[in-house]
């Protein structure tokens, strides 16, 4: 404590500078500077930085094992930093922005630029790896078992949960009575003490591996026949749960051409890098292609394809509609029962409050899920109860009305609880005075009430806006799109974009990682020039600047 | 404001009524003044209240079918959906998952937010407005837009660490703290600004560290802030579906708000009701309790966040 005395000298000094001055820090620095280490603040960086450098050492080992050499030089780098900034005595304002930025950085400012640059590939199902697992895929998925094929032994096993697991082949060599083990990878000798053989050459166990029962196996049946291991003269399958044979590739890749060749029919794929993709002569495709650079076409698709830009088009007015729509009906809703409680003469608003704030409790997940029960057609209780028979998700405008009720249920009792908490601030003086001076309720109501109400709540408004414009839940939780065209089943009514998005990329349909990029791109877009624009407009810029 | 006015003017016209005209006037007045406000809020209630009891109805509901629940319990009442949605399905394991998810994001956010907002609040540096600015834009890209970068990435985190990739609460956890900063740092900075400077300075003249300032007179002051900012990031993580599908999907693995989807999914969406309607009240019991702890903190919170940006 040899601080007090130094201390008054530039305390006297602070108050003739405003609070943002810059006199304070520096001043407040020295001081800083002479502040005794304590015993506990000590343990705790040793603590926190040993956990730190732990950690580090835990995650390198994979990484080196793997030879990802950028990636650990990253992690050492950010652990030296680490080190750096917490052991000196500089940098004060970086030690308490640092944790939360790292987070920052890594989970979501890479994905939003990784983003952008799956946005340019044709990245996803059929386009995933390079074009040598392309070519593998392709000729050991056209094997065909011809006469005089080797047969083998089959026991199909898992290294992990029989239900789930990723399958292997156990295979004995009827010759040399060797087993192997085969997966997708190829097939690789198995060590002869580790397998147990019955009589006949079935492998019965392995060390390691649960060999899948009878029951196990065939309710697996469709994953054991599409699994084909690679083997020098062409590949694995199985015939049956119990054997398997050695087939010939009928596709074989050359080189010369950097085309695909079928010997039983004797047609042709050319490889085409632009598409990533082998293409015949008469525009046949293969399935399996690669992943290749397709510069601005994903975007350029959303713009010009018919087929996607209509919907596309229309599912962006939709998009804003229900965002409006929900944020302004939710905040009317909750303002004018806000407003009908604001009185001195109301008693039991305490319970009103309690009793009117229950659903924005509850699990809103889960909510949505009862409201879309609630209007089922069959037993609803919307239709049951109001003796309607209305096919509430199979039409498109009454999918939608359902859907902005439901955001209005679970959305006004937080606008109530925001507008009586700014209803309270705006003194009560005011509206006296315009009634004094003889405006009915209305227009002061009008002129006083409103304008304030509005300019402590807009900044509510518009995070509430950019939150509904990406409702995920609200849609994928009760309609899941639906009603959709007969002829569009990616793109349905009540769809918004990110609903859409998520569809691309992890629907039922093959994954289009690329595009559903280019989308989240565009949403991006639009959601930060729209709120910039409501920013700009309200006063938070004054705030960004003090 | 009504009182004033509305009695000058009644009072002026109700001179030469007769008493019977009286006793109906004040009726109309008093509908005029405070009955109307009673009946909206009665209304605002009745919304708010009956898919509520919807839910209660059908999770005491002893067939617990969506098709037989009405909006009042008519075939008795039984607890059998809540020991049956115990012995079915996942709910214990999505129940804590949940809990110790949410909890742990929800806290480790407020404190990162807390941090950051200390710093910009209180310490003037070189790239502040840059720093401030950029959060508000970050602020507004929902890290769920990059989900397909996100699910590419944890699959190379998957191979290389399997202990915080897929299927496990670390990972998820670590990826809710990646939007940790943006979403709650300005309205923690509005409530650090309101603060007197001359608390922590006077503080620091006394001999007090950077970090005995923020521990120990800082964050104790500012709690209300942190109670609201950790109750929001409690029910947004509970609610959470989108990254929370992707990652988890594994069944003991899951979140609540998965898992009791999948409840709820292809032909047995009418049998499962009763179940899921008790899983949906068992759900809401701790925001519930919360809630209520918190109400005060949150009508004064919200608002002085919102006002003060």
């Amino acid at each position: 404590m040899s601080t007090p005395l130094s201390g008054p000298g530039p305390l006297q000094q602070t108050p003739g500078r405003g609070p943002a001055g810059t006199g304070s820090p520096r001043s407040s620095r020295t001081a800083r500077n002479h502040a005794p280490i304590t015993a506990a603040g000590l343990a705790a960086k040793v603590i926190l930085l040993g956990l730190v450098a732990g950690i580090a050492i835990w995650a390198a080992f994979p990484l080196v094992e793997a030879g990802m050499w950028v990636g650990l030089a990253v992690l050492v780098a950010s652990t030296a930093a680490l080190f750096y900034l917490y052991l000196g005595r500089r940098h004060v304002p970086a030690k308490y922005l640092v944790p939360g930025t790292l987070f920052l950085i890594a989970f979501q400012i890479v994905p939003v630029l990784y983003t952008a640059s799956t946005a340019f590939t044709n990245f996803g199902d059929g386009h995933r790896g390079s074009k040598d697992d392309a070519v593998v895929a392709i000729q050991s998925s056209s094997v065909k078992q011809v006469p005089g094929s080797a047969q083998y032994p089959l026991s199909v096993a898992t290294k992990g949960d029989p239900a789930t697991g990723p399958l292997v082949f156990l295979i004995t060599d009827p010759k040399t009575e060797k087993v192997s083990v085969g997966d997708a990878e190829g097939l690789r000798p198995l060590d002869p003490g580790a397998a147990t053989v019955a009589p006949g050459g079935k492998v019965t166990a392995a060390d390691g591996y649960t060999v899948l029962n009878f029951g196990q196996a065939s309710a697996r049946s469709k994953d054991i026949t599409d699994l084909v291991v690679p083997t020098a003269g062409g590949a694995l399958r199985s015939s049956g749960l119990s054997r398997a044979y050695e087939g010939k590739a009928v596709r074989a890749y050359d080189p010369g051409c950097d085309c695909v060749r079928d010997s039983d029919s004797g047609k042709t794929w050319t490889a085409d890098e632009e598409v990533g993709a082998f293409v015949a002569a008469d525009g046949d495709r293969l399935a399996q292609g690669w992943k290749v650079n397709v510069g601005l076409s994903n975007f350029t698709r959303v713009l010009t394809d018919e087929r996607i830009s209509g919907p596309f088009l229309s599912t962006l007015i939709w998009n804003f509609a229900f965002a409006i729509g929900s944020t302004g009906g939710t905040f009317i809703l909750g303002m004018l029962i806000a407003l009908a409680l604001h009185s001195p003469r109301v008693r039991g608003t305490n319970i009103y409050r309690v009793l009117l704030i229950l659903p924005y409790a509850m699990p809103s997940f889960a909510m949505l899920l009862v409201w879309r029960d609630m209007f089922n057609t069959d037993f609803g209780l919307i239709n049951n109860m109001f003796g309607l028979d209305v096919d509430w998700f199979g039409q498109a405008w009454s999918a939608r009305a359902a859907v902005i009720l439901v955001q209005l249920w679970l959305g006004y009792p937080y606008m109530f609880l925001v507008a009586t908490g700014a209803l309270q601030a705006i003194p009560r003086e005011l509206t006296e005075a315009t009634s004094v001076d003889g405006a009915s309720p209305w227009q002061s109501f009008k002129a006083v009430t409103l304008p304030l109400l509005l300019v402590a709540l807009s900044p509510l408004l518009i995070s509430s806006f950019a939150f509904n414009f990406n409702n995920f839940n609200a849609i994928y939780l009760t309609t899941e799109g639906a009603p959709f065209p007969a002829d569009n089943p990616s793109n349905g009514a009540t769809d918004l974009l990110i609903t859409y998005t998520y569809r691309l990329a992890f629907g039922g349909q093959a994954a289009q990682f690329g595009f559903a990029a280019a989308i989240s791109l565009f949403i991006f877009a639009i959601v930060a020039v729209v709120s910039a624009v409501s920013f700009r407009r309200t006063r938070q810029q004054e705030e960004v600047y003090s | 404001m009504t009182t004033l006015t509305g009695g000058t003017r009644t009072g002026g016209a109700s001179g030469p009524a007769t008493v019977g005209h009286h006793a109906g006037r004040r009726k109309n007045r008093w509908f005029a003044q405070v009955g109307w406000r009673h009946l909206v809020g009665l209304l605002g209630v009745l919304f708010s209240l009956f898919p509520l009891v919807f839910v209660i109805s059908a999770a005491l509901n002893p067939l617990g079918t969506l098709s037989s629940t009405a909006l009042v319990p008519t075939g008795g009442v039984s607890f059998g959906n809540f020991s049956e949605l115990f012995a079915r399905t996942g709910f214990a394991h999505w129940f804590l998952n949940s809990l110790l998810i949410a909890g742990g994001a929800s806290f480790a956010s407020v404190f990162l937010s807390a941090l950051a907002a200390y710093a910009f609040s209180r310490m003037r540096f070189r790239g502040r407005r840059v720093g401030l600015l950029s959060l508000l834009l970050i602020q507004m890209f929902p890290q769920f837009l990059a989900i397909v970068a996100i699910f590419l990435i944890f699959g190379t985190i998957t191979d290389l660490w399997p202990a915080i990739g897929f299927n496990t609460p670390w990972g998820l956890l670590l990826l809710y703290m990646g939007g940790a900063l943006g979403v709650n740092t300005w309205l923690m900075k509005g409530f650090f600004d309101t603060l007197p400077r001359e608390l922590d300075e006077s503080a620091t003249m006394d001999g007090a560290s950077h970090a005995q300032v923020f521990f120990k007179i800082m964050l104790p002051l500012v709690a209300p802030i942190l109670a609201v900012t950790g109750l929001l990031a409690f029910i947004n993580t509970i609610n959470e579906f989108l990254m929370a599908s992707v990652f988890l999907t594994d069944t003991d693995a899951k979140t609540l708000a998965v898992g009791m989807r999948t409840m709820l999914q292809g032909a047995e969406r009418n049998t499962n009701f009763g179940i899921f309607a008790a899983g949906t009240l068992l759900t809401a019991i701790p925001t519930v309790l919360v809630f209520q702890f918190l109400q005060r903190f949150i009508v004064s919170g919200l608002t002085s966040g919102a006002v003060k940006g």
